[in-house]
């Protein structure tokens, strides 16, 4: 098989693909009947929220068949829906070719097991409905999100998945933490908007265009300075939605969700739109070498960051979320890479959000029957209480440390060797983060289902009821077979070729390289010491104070503590100087004009004595006034 | 011939200014009003007998009748003063510029 | 039929009906009856309305005052159209919304509703009128109904508010009176009708004169930044439906003066001025956006957020000026920014009130934890705050859009800090939402009772507006972009025009 050129956009309009809108129309009819319907939808919520999900996967799948039966050169199809802004975006479409339709399968299929996983995990929740119909809701924006076939509808499914996200995190709104976490999460991502913003602004008046096809097509149009400044632009937006550094605060946060949506939105999907938007925007990235420099700088960046993150965390869904970041991070790494990247880029997205939602899933597994405990020191020896979530989460540790031949492995080691062949700096850095990955996963592993029982004395530990370990099961065999069957034969990186390129020469699998062969090393020596360190000693009930270093990585590297400094105080600050500047300055100014005003009447009132006598020697003095001047004037 | 009337008249209307510049009582001070205006009536009457038309006795009746209704009013305000703060003194009346 | 008299002489007439009947409960339903009677005409007469028509239409003429060349002239281009259509919209639901409004105070419950259908007429006549004289006495009696409403109804600082929100509008009104007279015999032709005054005024210092004129009282109106402290008092102490027809309606005359007069009138003195207008609505959005944070008083705090929309919405009108390629885009998002800044800040002013009206206080540490006693309530407040942060999907954010989009082919880094407002909005919306529904229910709350059916009519029609027009605008884009282009001949026109007239001039 070869890989083809970028395919041209053909219209399309009959079959599955034809009917495409109903993939996000589907849920969104759930949404909007759950959220409309409210108490008289409870008794079937969550049903139909699963089937509206599942349907959409149906489309999906459909869509997929169809767009294989056409010939590589074809599989680019848009379909046109109604017409939208005339002058910005005449029409609203939908493109389905191979990298929307691989997000497509991702987010329905994932997505319906975590509808369903979530069927057991909010059964003892009062607004369980509630929970479907905002889960629905983001499953549609996520499908609009990377269906577009413009910026602007696309950004319209950015900021659908943001407010899904909003609702989530602060699902539990009675919690102060969980209300301040969301807001957080949605303002820090607003940061990124306005970079998505302002680089569609200047796309247009680039390119007096924002769909895809006018945009990327004449991307080489550009001048290089105009093409960097929308690619850094870009990237800030990518950073905001995909918790890339700086903007990787709210992640952590936004644990405070339920743990159903950080296994969707805070891993598997939503965070991953920034690495769907920079292999989107690839011809605008491939030609601005600084760009490119940036994301991929930003990337790995963020993947140490985040694995240090990871190393420090007790709270289990925080470890997994700074693993999130660090798996992100070399998602975004690849994308920066060019076409040789972009297929590991998004091969690892989809392992990933099989193999992380599988953990998350298991994480919520273990919470759910430890009383929503997430402190892994309270945990301990659960492996035997709970076989079926431990040996489910034991894959998907395998795959995310990339254990051979697992998924992680053929898709992590893939994107290593691209850094590689890019730049041994950034290439090393990669296989360091891959060494870390081996001792957090393997620290969480251990503390959570190793060693002795820590459990509160209230914890009655079982295994979860079958509607939540069947999707976990499932997402465990993708965490196994998926990563070989998209590597071997550079299988994902033909299909994506007619949506995104490919390199010149296609790369081959090398099993024994040296960069494979480091990293496994690597990860083998981290696995050792977390063993030493929490698998075979004991692992203390409260955390010890540590070094320095412990607490820069508990303190998540003092990311809030800079914002706080940065942004939040001095922000404060100016917010208290503008209201005493508006209620003083401006408006003081305005009354005191006003009082200046009322004072100087005041004072010429005076003149009126109140005497009949004195108004009459006035009226006198005026009249002989007139008349004098009339004699002067008379006269001359 | 005119000229005396006019003398005549302007003599009374300056009696009355001067009247009720100086004077304290209001009783006084409206007569000295009352005054003033007889002496534009003359002078009207004098100009109309003088061009030989009736428009100046016309004026001057409007002034009498102005007068008369000048009279019921103040006269009434007068006597309501005096009945309250028992003095006809104009120099006691100055609550209007509160 | 003369369609814009009509629908005037019907809510003048509905005003007087009111006033005669004894019971207040049918005085409020007759109200409600004439409102929705105009709304009804008034949808009938825009479904005539053929966008790509005459730029005037429903054209209505009448000699007033012969001897200044007064004349009674009505008619609507596709702007003014879309913003009668704002104000017929938002009455019915204004009526509504506030039902029990009037009776907490002593003043007369009829006289609330009847001042209500008064201001609508003056509304849809100061949109309509193309004479300036005409424009002028309705931007002027439009004060009068307002001044009653917020001095008689209004909170405890009523008084301070009104006279501060009428002193503020007359100062602006009387500069604009004097450019009125002055542009009616500068230009020396007898008559105000605006198609006439268009590019007579060909002197830039002139037009830089009587463009302040206009300006600054457009400027109060809008509110601009600095010209804006009234606002904020006046919308708090107003009552609520007061308040969503003075900041939803009242202050668009602003903008859509701006567009109408200011520009066509004197495009060159617009062009000179543009700057310094972009500067002060960009530091609006920002300042706005600031301030706004920083309140307790929920009334207050959408106040502010408006003074950071009408930012943003003179930024696309002044972006509408010769040689930006973006003109059109800018000045019909602007345009619609009017028409959905109506519903958005309606709604949010509206569901407010609903809150205050049940907990009495518009302090936002009253609250807290309302989302679990009213999650109606709280859902319908999310959805118009989101709005006002312009969320993807809701109409204001393809105004918000377009405005930015269309300002930024010109005014690069104006529009890049105006797009920052991006930022404070959310943390505007989202800090009140989380301080006022979320975390632990408050002691005070627990017994607040859920949106009643009346309330939920008035939030629905609001909600729905916002949504579909998030998604499908073109029908109202289709009608103002016409009219957009038709204003942006006449700005560039006219420039060309003078900038040939010093030769002409001297051959004269």
């Amino acid at each position: 098989m070869e890989a083809a050129e970028i395919a041209s956009i053909t219209q399309h309009s009959g079959g599955a693909i034809g009917a495409a809108w109903l993939m996000i129309a589907l849920p969104l009819v759930g949404a909007a009947v759950l959220l409309l319907g409210g108490r008289r939808t409870d008794k079937f919520g969550h049903l139909l929220g699963v089937l509206m999900a599942v349907a959409s996967f149906v489309v999906a799948a459909l869509a997929f068949v169809q767009l294989l039966g056409f010939a590589p050169g074809e599989r680019r199809r848009g379909v046109s829906l109604f017409e939208f802004i005339p002058g910005l975006v005449d029409k609203v479409g939908l493109l389905v070719d191979p990298l929307s339709i691989s997000f497509c399968l991702l987010i329905t299929g994932v997505g319906s097991l975590i509808h369903v996983y979530s069927i057991g995990y909010m059964a003892h929740d009062p607004n369980r409905r509630r929970f479907f119909a905002y889960l629905n809701l983001f499953v549609a924006a996520m499908l609009l999100l990377v269906l577009a076939d413009n910026y602007l509808a696309l950004f319209v499914g950015w900021e659908g998945v943001g407010l899904a996200s909003y609702l989530l995190i602060g699902f539990w709104q009675h919690k102060p933490s969980a209300a301040t976490a969301a807001k957080k999460a949605f303002i820090v991502n607003r940061v990124g908007d306005v970079g998505l913003l302002i680089a569609m602004f200047t796309i247009f008046a680039t390119f007096h265009s924002l769909t895809f096809s006018g945009v990327l097509d004449r991307a080489g149009d550009a001048s290089q300075g105009t093409l960097t400044a929308i690619g850094l632009l870009l990237l800030v937006g990518a950073c905001g939605k995909s918790a890339q550094l700086p903007l990787q605060s709210w992640l952590l946060d936004a644990m405070e969700g339920p743990t159903p949506v950080s296994a969707l939105i805070h891993a598997a999907t939503m965070v991953t739109a920034g690495v769907y938007l920079i292999v989107r925007s690839g011809p605008i990235f491939e030609g601005t070498g600084t760009a490119q420099l940036v994301v991929t700088i930003v990337g790995v960046a963020t993947l140490l960051a985040g694995a240090i993150i990871g190393t420090a965390k007790d709270d289990i869904k925080k470890a997994l979320a700074g693993s999130t970041m660090s798996q992100i991070g070399y998602m975004v790494l690849a994308a920066g890479v060019g076409p040789a990247g972009y297929a590991f880029a998004i091969a690892h997205l989809i392992t990933h959000g099989f193999f992380k939602a599988d953990m998350f899933l298991g994480a919520g597994s273990v919470m759910h029957a430890m009383n929503d405990e997430v402190d892994m020191r309270k945990y301990g020896g659960l492996r035997k209480v709970m076989p079926i979530t431990f040996a489910t989460f034991l894959v998907g540790y395998l795959a995310i440390i990339g254990f051979p031949l697992l998924s992680g492995y053929f898709t992590k080691d893939g994107i290593i060797e691209t850094a590689m062949e890019h730049s041994a700096v950034l290439g090393w850095l990669a296989v360091l983060g891959a060494g870390i990955t081996g001792f957090y996963m393997s620290r969480l592993v251990f503390m959570t289902f190793f060693g002795k029982k820590r459990w509160d004395a209230k914890a009655h530990p079982h295994e979860s009821p079958a509607v939540m370990t069947v999707p976990l099961l499932l997402l465990s065999i993708g965490s196994i077979a998926l990563g070989a069957y998209l590597i071997l034969g550079n299988r994902f990186m033909i299909f994506l070729s007619p949506a995104v390129g490919a390199p010149e020469h296609l790369p081959e699998f090398h099993p024994f390289s040296a960069p494979g062969l480091a990293t496994l090393a690597l990860v083998a020596i981290g696995a050792a010491f977390a063993w030493l360190r929490y698998g075979a000693a004991e692992v203390p009930a409260t955390a010890p104070r540590g070094s320095f270093l412990t607490t820069f990585a508990r303190r998540d590297l003092y990311g809030d503590a800079l914002n706080e400094a940065l942004f939040m105080r001095p922000g404060q600050w100016l917010t208290r100087l503008a209201v005493f500047f508006d209620n003083r300055g401006v408006d003081g100014l305005v009354n005191g004009l006003a009082a200046s005003i009322g004072g100087s009447s005041g004072r010429l009132r005076r003149v009126q004595t109140g005497f009949v006598r004195s108004y009459a020697l006035s009226i006198f003095v005026g009249a002989a006034v007139l008349v004098g001047a009339w004699f002067v004037v008379g006269n001359l | 011939m005119t000229t005396h009337y006019l003398v005549l008249s302007a003599l009374l209307f300056a009696i009355g200014g001067v009247g009720v510049l100086v004077r304290r009582n209001a009783i006084v001070v409206f007569m000295c009003v009352e005054l003033m205006l007889n002496a534009c009536n003359l002078a009207f009457v004098t100009f109309a007998r003088q061009n030989g038309s009736l428009d100046g006795q016309v004026i001057a009746f409007f002034v009498m009748i102005v007068a008369a209704a000048e009279v019921v009013i103040g006269l009434a305000i007068i006597v309501t003063i005096f009945r309250t703060r028992r003095s006809a003194s104009v120099d006691d009346a100055s609550l209007l510029k509160h | 039929m003369p369609w814009l008299s009509t629908l005037m002489g019907v809510s003048v007439l509905g005003a007087l009906g009111v006033t005669l009947i004894r019971n207040d409960k049918l005085a409020k339903q007759f109200t409600l009856l004439v409102s929705l009677i105009v709304l009804a005409l008034t949808v009938t007469m825009a479904v005539q309305f053929s966008p790509n028509g005459d730029q005037w239409q429903f054209q209505e003429n009448h000699s007033w005052i012969p001897a200044f060349g007064v004349n009674y002239s009505l008619a609507v281009d596709g702007i003014a159209l879309v913003l009668i259509l704002l104000s017929v919209i938002l009455v019915p639901i204004v009526v509504l919304a506030s039902w029990h409004d009037a009776e907490k105070g002593k003043r007369s419950v009829r006289t609330y509703f009847s001042l209500i259908l008064v201001l609508e007429a003056m509304m849809i006549g100061v949109f309509a009128a193309t004479d300036v004289f005409l424009f002028y006495v309705f931007f002027e009696a439009m004060l009068i109904p307002m001044y009653f409403m917020i001095g008689s109804y209004g909170g405890p600082q009523r008084a301070y508010a009104s006279v501060k929100f009428l002193l503020y509008s007359l100062f602006g009104g009387l500069l604009m009176l004097v450019a009125v007279i002055a542009l009616y015999s500068i230009a020396g032709k007898n008559t105000f009708m605006l198609s006439d005054l268009i590019g007579t005024i060909q002197d830039v210092n002139t037009q830089k004169w009587l463009f302040l004129g206009f300006f600054v009282a457009f400027a109060i109106k809008a509110p601009l930044w600095p010209f804006h402290t009234w606002l904020p008092d006046a919308a708090a102490q107003a009552p609520a439906g007061a308040a969503v027809l003075l900041v939803g309606v009242l202050d668009k005359v602003g903008t859509f003066g701006m567009m109408r007069f200011c520009l066509q009138l004197f495009p060159d003195a617009a062009a000179y001025f543009t700057p310094l207008v972009i500067v002060l609505a960009v530091i609006g959005v920002i300042y706005g956006a600031i301030v706004a944070i920083g309140q307790t008083d929920m009334m207050r705090l959408i106040a502010y957020t408006s003074v950071s929309h009408f930012g943003l919405i003179t930024l696309g009108v002044f972006a509408m000026t010769k040689g930006n390629p973006g003109a059109q885009d800018a000045g019909t998002g602007a345009t619609l920014y009017m028409v959905n800044h109506g519903f958005s800040t309606g709604a949010l002013f509206l569901i407010v009130g609903f809150l205050i009206y049940r907990r009495g206080s518009k302090f936002i540490p009253d609250y807290g934890g309302v989302q679990k006693v009213a999650p109606i309530l709280a859902g319908t407040f999310l959805v118009a705050g989101l709005s006002s942060l312009s969320l993807p999907g809701l109409s204001t954010f393809v105004s918000e859009f377009m405005v930015l989009a269309g300002a930024y082919r010109l005014h690069v880094p104006a529009t890049v800090i105006a797009t920052m407002g991006v930022i404070l909005a959310a943390i505007y919306i989202l800090w009140m939402y989380q301080r006022t529904m979320n975390g632990p229910t408050a002691e005070s709350v627990k017994t607040l009772p859920d949106l009643n059916a009346r309330e939920k009519w008035v939030v629905a029609p609001l909600v729905a507006l916002l949504l579909v027009f998030g998604f499908y605008p073109k029908p109202l884009l289709d009608v103002i972009n016409p009219a957009v282009k038709d204003t942006l001949s006449s700005v560039s026109v006219t420039a060309d025009q003078a900038a040939a007239a010093p030769g002409v001039k001297e051959g004269k």
